[in-house]
């Protein structure tokens, strides 16, 4: 049912793609993350399925990030964001490779990557990610041949926001706590770094 | 370390720069138009043989630049700011070379079909543009118009108050008719040394 779900967004985001890559800032921070989210909950029905060798070779979930890294700076590019819109075969490729090369490594890898390199992780991404929305926010020219300077502005902001969101809520979590409805442990992320620190499980 | 983790490694370290390198042309650019200007540079592209009409009426094609060299930008003439720059720019070059060579010609092409030939001639006048060594011209029909924008890759989105947001960019058409450069964004002609 949920599996279902998750396709029929995924078809409905194609459907939209028009008056959601219009915008810049729609572009970059809602359809690209939705792309990465459903291959991030296909991850979540596919994890019983998952081939022997690579939860083997995918040692401490270190390929499989690295997969993720690659994928997502590949489609931020503003040559890409500009060929997504210029033909739609490409974005094809966006619409098959963000989930099935981002978003399910993510959550295939995530889990098997220590608690010290998962903060590794978010230390080194959610900085990048105000850069990048810093560049664009102050850019005098434009990026993207599709994109006005003002979406560009709007887009920069927007990927700050976001930055700065994921940064509160990051260390909401490593200092607070997970809430309740994500660990059942309750163990906080602090806790899993520090077993992580002192060669823990 | 696990068995198959090198090979994984190396495969998506493979794939993945692999990727990179091919969107950015080498690590070399990361915009649309940075790509093109690196891929026109290696290869020149033949210009289709459009007809347009000068400001002054009269019909022609790039053919009739045979053996010249041609400096082209898009323009259309309600444009408030960047086609300024350009003009100034053009005019300034013209000026400069007019005195040593023939061989160079400029050219402003309008990508805004609600321009016409007196719109063109007010354009021109602006910026002290004579035929046939600086034509501001348009193609005749929507046709030519389409096969220049895509043969220069030109992208022109409206700017949301019935204007066009464009690049201000210079394309240089070779002797035998091909756009065979395209200037670095923000470079201006007239400061090229002729």
């Amino acid at each position: 049912m949920t599996r279902g779900l998750v396709l029929v967004v995924w078809g409905i985001l194609w459907l939209v793609r028009t008056p959601l890559e219009s915008d810049m800032a729609l572009h970059m921070t809602v359809q690209l993350p939705l792309l990465i989210g459903i291959g991030y909950m296909l991850a979540t029905f596919l994890r019983p399925h998952e081939p022997r060798w690579f939860a083997r070779a995918d040692w401490f979930g270190i390929p499989g990030l690295l997969l993720v890294v690659f994928a997502t700076s590949f489609w931020m590019l503003p040559r890409m964001l500009d060929l997504a819109l210029s033909d739609p075969w490409i974005d094809l490729i966006k619409f098959a490779s963000l989930p099935l090369l981002a978003g399910l490594p993510l959550g295939l890898s995530w889990s098997r990557m220590p608690g010290l390199g998962r903060a590794f992780l978010w230390a080194n991404f959610i900085p990048k990610l105000a850069a990048i929305g810093g560049l664009y926010l102050a850019a005098p020219t434009r990026l993207c041949a599709y994109y006005r300077l003002d979406q560009q502005t709007t887009a920069g902001a927007a990927l700050i926001a976001v930055a700065v969101a994921l940064g509160l809520s990051w260390s909401a979590v490593l200092f607070i706590g997970s809430p309740p409805f994500w660990s059942k442990g309750g163990e906080n992320a602090v806790e899993r770094m520090r077993g992580a620190a002192s060669g823990g499980p | 370390m696990t068995r198959g983790f090198a090979p994984l490694l190396g495969l998506v370290l493979c794939v993945g720069v692999g990727a990179l390198a091919w969107a950015t042309e080498g690590f070399r650019v990361i915009t649309s138009e940075g790509a093109r200007q690196v891929s026109i540079a290696r290869h020149p592209i033949p210009i289709p043989n459009v007809r347009l009409i000068d400001q002054d009426g009269h019909t022609f094609s790039f053919g009739d630049y045979h053996g010249r060299t041609i400096f082209v930008d898009f323009i259309y003439t309600r444009c408030p700011k960047l086609c300024g720059e350009l003009g100034d720019d053009f005019r300034q070059a013209l000026s400069r070379s007019d005195a040593k060579n023939g061989h160079v010609a400029f050219l402003s092409i309008s990508f805004d079909r609600a321009d016409d030939r007196e719109a063109l001639q007010l354009y021109a006048d602006r910026y002290a543009a004579r035929a046939p060594r600086w034509r501001v011209a348009m193609p005749y029909d929507a046709r030519g118009l389409s096969m220049l924008l895509q043969t220069f890759g030109v992208t022109v989105i409206p700017d949301g108050m019935g204007g066009f947001v464009h690049d201000g960019t210079i394309y240089a058409v070779d002797e035998s008719g091909r756009v065979a450069r395209i200037l670095d964004p923000g470079a201006r002609i007239a400061a090229v040394p002729p």
